[in-house]
C-alpha cells in the first residue's frame, strides 16, 4: 500500500492520504478526473472495477467517496472528493471510464443534487422528474405537503441534459436526445410479468432488433439509507432483509458484519458456523427460485414446481429456526438471535441427501432440452472487460469468466477454512450464466456438508452493549450475496445513529448493464437476458 | 386479533342471513345467487407484485399451496382479463399512478386485496419520503392481509374471505358495499392540468 501511495504523491502533489481500512486519497475536484484516469490506466494501480460509489452530505461541504478495486493485482483504495458549493455543487464525472458510474452517479445526483460534468445523462434516477428537493441532503424538507402522493402520470422524456466544460472552465447545459421522433419505442413494465418486479425499460427497435434500451427505474424506491439515517443501528437492520429477499441472511450478514468490525466484536464461533450454514442455505433456495422463475419465462412452467419443490424443504429448516419462511430477523449483531431447531441438522442432512437428484432431475427436464439451448446459446453475449466495467459481480460476473466470488478474494466469516471451488465459466452467454447457478447450488451443498457435522459448541452471541454506538470513523464491508458482491458502507459521527449507510447493492449493476448485453438482439432475447441476470428489483431502488 | 376470530369464517353469511330474513325476490335473489356462485368460484388475479410477497404469491401457485384447488390459479398478465388485484409490496410515489391505472383498466367487477404490512399502510417504510402511506389512498380495498410478508395460508384466507364477499353482492339493485366506488375516485381526483394534458394529447392524436 506504501507503494501505491508513494506513487501517486509523486504523480499528484496536492493529494492528502489517510490510513485506515484502505488507504484514503482526498483530491481536490479540479485534479480529480486526471487522476481517476491514472487509477484505471496506470499498469502499477490498476484499479479496473469501481466497487462503490457513496455520495455524502457532511453539512459544510457535499461529496462522494469512491471505492476501488484491482482485479489484477488485489488491492483496493478510496478516494474523497468534495465540495463546498452548496447551491449549486458539481463534481467530474467518471463515468468514461467505469460504466457503472453511469447509473452510480445519476443516483447520486438524485439524492444530493450534485451535478457531475461530462455525465452523458444527468435526469434523476428513482425520483419523479417534476420531485422538489434531495432527499438525502441533511437539510431535506421531508414534508408531505412538497412532495404529495400525486396520481397524475410524469410526462416522459425523450431528451436528457448534459454539462459540458468549455475550454475556459465554464459549464454550459447541453440537451441531449435519447429518442429521436421516428425512433419506434416499445415501452416494457413497470407492470410486466417478464421483468421480475416493477422494473421499466424503454426500448426503442428496428423491427425485431433492440437498438437501444433507456431504463427507469424507481417504482420500489423505498427509501431505506435515509430512514437508516433516523434510527439507532439495531433498528437498521431488518431492513437488509427487505432488500434482495431472497439473499435476506447474506444482507443482513453484511451489515451486522460491518458493524462489528466498526465495534471490534469478537463473534462466537458457533454463531460464524450458523451464519455460513443460513448463508448457502439461501444461496441455495434463491438459485432453485431462479431456475423455476427463468424457466417459466422461457415457457418451461413444469419447472417451477419442481424447483419450488426442493425450496419448500429449505424454507421448512428456515421456519423451524427463525420462525419465518421469508425476512428471517435472524442474524443480529454480535451473532444470531437465537439457537438452531434440534431438527435442524437432520433436515439438513435430508436436503443434501436429496439435492443431487434433484438437480440430476432438472437437468433431464431443462437444461438439455433442445428449445432451451437454442433460447439460450449465444445470448446475450458478455465480454470479460464489460462485466468488470459495469461491476456486475456474483454468478453474471463468474459466467463471463471474471473471479469476483468475495468469499473467495476477501473471505469473512469461516469461509477462509472451507473447502469450496467458485465457478468461472469463458463463454459469457445466458447458457453460462444458467450453469454457473447450477453448479453453485452444488458448491453450497459441498460447504454444508462440510459444516453440518461440525457444528461447535458455545455460545451464539457475544456481549454486546445495550445501546450501540460506533466511534467516529467509516467503515466498508461486503459479503457474497445469491446475485453478486452485496457492500455497505457505514458512515458514523459517534452517535448511536449511523451518519450515513449506503447499501451497495449487486442488482443496480445487473439492471444496468441490461441495455448493453440486449443491445442489437432480438426483443424476444430481452426476457432470457433478463432472466439469467435474476435482478431482484426492490434491491437495485432500495 | 384473538384466535377464535381466525375460526369465525362465516360471519359474513350470517350477516347476510339477517338481511335477507325478511325474504327477497324469487327471480332477482336466485339469480343473484346464481351469479355470485359463479363469480367467486373463479376470481382471477393480476400478476401484479413489486416486492416480497410476491415471491410468497409464487409460492402460493406451486404445489404445496396450489391455489388452484380454489380456481385462483389463473393468474392473468393483462389487468383486462383479472378480476382481482392483489397488492403485495409497497407502493412509492412513482408507482402510485401505475397502480391507478391498472385498477381503472381492470373490468367490472373488481376488486382489490392489500396484501402485506407495505400495501396496508407502509409497513415498516411507513417515515419513508417516497412510500405512499397504504395503498388504500389510491384505489379502494376490498381485503387486507396483514403479514410481513403473509404466509401463503394468510393469503388463502384474505382470497376466501373475497370470494365470500363476492357471494353476498346483489348484482341487481345496487351493491352491499359501504362506500361506492365512485365515492372513491371522486374523493382521489386525478389532478387535472395532466388530465387536461391528456385531452390535448389525444386530440393531437386524433388529428
Amino acid at each position: 500500500m506504501a507503494n501505491v501511495q508513494e506513487h501517486i504523491a509523486r504523480l499528484f502533489p496536492e493529494a492528502t492520504f489517510e490510513e485506515g481500512e484502505v488507504l484514503l486519497v482526498n483530491i481536490p475536484d479540479a485534479k480529480w478526473h486526471t487522476l481517476a484516469k491514472t487509477l484505471k490506466e496506470d499498469s502499477e494501480l490498476d484499479f479496473d472495477y469501481l466497487v462503490a460509489l457513496v455520495g455524502m452530505d457532511w453539512t459544510e461541504t457535499l461529496g462522494v467517496m469512491y471505492y476501488f478495486s484491482s482485479t489484477r493485482l488485489g488491492h483496493s483504495i478510496s478516494v474523497k472528493v468534495a465540495t463546498d458549493n452548496r447551491e449549486n455543487p458539481m463534481l467530474h464525472s467518471i463515468s468514461d471510464l467505469w460504466n457503472v458510474a453511469n447509473l452510480y452517479e445519476r443516483e447520486v445526483y438524485d439524492y444530493y443534487g450534485i451535478i457531475f460534468i461530462n455525465h452523458p445523462d444527468m435526469r434523476r434516477l428513482f425520483l419523479r422528474n417534476d420531485w422538489v428537493g434531495y432527499p438525502l441532503r441533511k437539510d431535506y424538507d421531508a414534508s408531505p405537503e412538497t412532495n404529495p402522493v400525486r396520481l397524475d402520470h410524469e410526462a416522459v422524456d425523450d431528451t436528457t441534459f448534459t454539462y459540458v466544460e468549455q475550454p475556459d472552465g465554464k459549464v454550459v447545459k447541453e440537451e441531449r436526445t435519447i429518442f429521436a421522433p421516428e425512433d419506434f419505442v416499445v415501452n416494457i413494465g413497470p407492470q410486466h410479468p417478464a421483468t421480475h418486479g416493477v422494473l421499466r425499460f424503454r426500448t426503442s427497435v428496428d423491427g425485431e432488433t433492440i437498438k437501444k434500451i433507456d431504463l427507469y427505474l424507481g417504482y420500489i424506491h423505498r427509501g431505506i439509507e435515509k430512514l437508516c439515517e433516523g434510527l439507532g443501528y439495531m433498528q437498521t437492520l431488518h431492513f437488509t432483509d427487505r432488500l434482495d429477499y431472497l439473499s435476506a441472511q447474506q444482507n443482513r450478514h453484511c451489515l451486522c458484519l460491518c458493524i462489528e468490525k466498526a465495534m471490534g466484536i469478537e463473534v462466537p464461533r458457533r454463531a460464524q458456523v450458523i451464519r455460513v450454514m443460513m448463508d448457502e442455505l439461501m444461496r441455495i433456495s434463491s438459485h432453485l427460485l431462479f431456475m423455476g422463475t427463468f424457466c417459466m419465462d422461457l415457457g418451461a412452467t413444469t419447472m417451477l414446481f419442481y424447483t419450488l419443490r426442493e425450496r419448500e424443504r429449505i424454507l421448512d429448516i428456515f421456519e423451524k429456526t427463525c420462525g419465518a419462511r421469508m425476512t428471517f430477523n435472524y442474524n443480529c449483531i454480535g451473532g444470531i438471535m437465537e439457537d438452531i431447531d434440534k431438527d435442524f441438522v437432520a433436515d439438513v442432512k435430508k436436503l443434501l441427501e436429496i439435492m443431487p437428484k434433484a438437480i440430476k432431475e432438472y437437468d433431464t427436464i431443462f437444461t438439455g432440452n433442445v428449445i432451451a439451448r437454442n433460447r439460450m446459446e449465444g445470448v446475450g453475449v458478455i465480454s470479460k472487460e464489460d462485466v468488470i466495467s459495469y461491476a456486475t459481480t456474483g454468478p453474471v460476473g463468474r459466467a463471463s469468466g471474471w473471479a469476483c466470488d468475495v468469499r473467495k478474494t476477501h473471505p469473512y466469516g469461516i469461509y477462509s477454512e472451507l473447502d469450496f471451488d467458485e465457478i468461472t465459466l469463458p463463454e459469457g452467454d445466458s447458457m453460462a450464466r444458467y450453469l454457473v447457478r447450477v453448479e453453485e447450488i452444488k458448491q453450497s451443498c459441498r460447504i454444508l456438508e462440510q459444516l453440518v457435522d461440525n457444528i461447535p459448541e458455545g455460545d451464539i452471541c457475544a456481549k454486546v452493549p445495550k445501546i450501540i454506538k460506533l466511534p467516529e470513523g467509516h467503515w466498508f464491508q461486503q459479503v457474497e450475496a445469491s446475485r453478486g458482491a452485496f457492500g455497505v458502507y457505514i458512515e458514523s459521527h459517534g452517535d448511536q445513529k449511523p451518519w450515513r449507510v449506503k447499501f451497495n447493492s449487486p442488482c443496480m449493476n445487473l439492471a444496468g448493464i441490461v441495455p448493453h448485453a440486449a443491445k442489437g438482439g432480438k426483443i424476444a432475447d430481452l426476457i432470457t437476458i433478463g432472466g439469467t441476470f435474476d435482478y431482484v428489483v426492490p434491491d437495485i431502488d432500495r | 386479533m384473538p384466535y377464535a376470530e381466525f375460526k369465525d369464517n362465516e360471519y359474513i353469511e350470517s350477516l347476510v342471513n339477517e338481511l335477507r330474513a325478511n325474504g327477497t325476490n324469487v327471480v332477482v335473489g336466485s339469480l343473484d345467487k346464481l351469479i355470485n356462485w359463479g363469480r367467486s368460484n373463479s376470481i382471477w388475479p393480476l400478476t401484479f407484485a413489486t416486492s416480497c410477497c410476491g415471491i410468497e404469491f409464487i409460492s402460493l401457485g406451486a404445489a404445496r399451496f396450489d391455489m388452484a384447488r380454489f380456481g385462483w390459479e389463473v393468474a392473468r398478465a393483462s389487468p383486462r382479463q383479472a378480476d382481482f388485484m392483489m397488492v403485495a409490496g409497497t407502493i412509492v410515489h412513482r408507482m402510485a399512478p401505475v397502480v391507478r391505472r391498472l385498477y381503472d383498466q381492470l373490468a367490472e367487477p373488481k376488486y382489490v386485496i392489500a396484501c402485506g404490512g407495505c400495501a396496508i399502510s407502509g409497513g415498516p417504510f411507513k417515515n419513508s419520503y417516497h412510500v405512499v402511506k397504504g395503498v388504500g389512498e389510491v384505489i379502494p380495498v376490498d381485503v387486507y392481509v396483514p403479514g410481513c410478508p403473509p404466509r401463503p395460508e394468510a393469503m388463502i384466507y384474505g382470497i376466501m374471505q373475497l370470494s365470500r364477499k363476492i357471494k353476498v353482492e346483489r348484482f341487481f339493485g345496487g351493491v352491499n358495499r359501504q362506500e361506492k366506488r365512485s365515492d372513491f375516485i371522486n374523493a382521489h381526483p386525478i389532478e387535472e392540468a395532466l388530465v387536461k394534458e391528456g385531452v390535448e394529447q389525444e386530440e393531437g392524436m386524433a388529428k
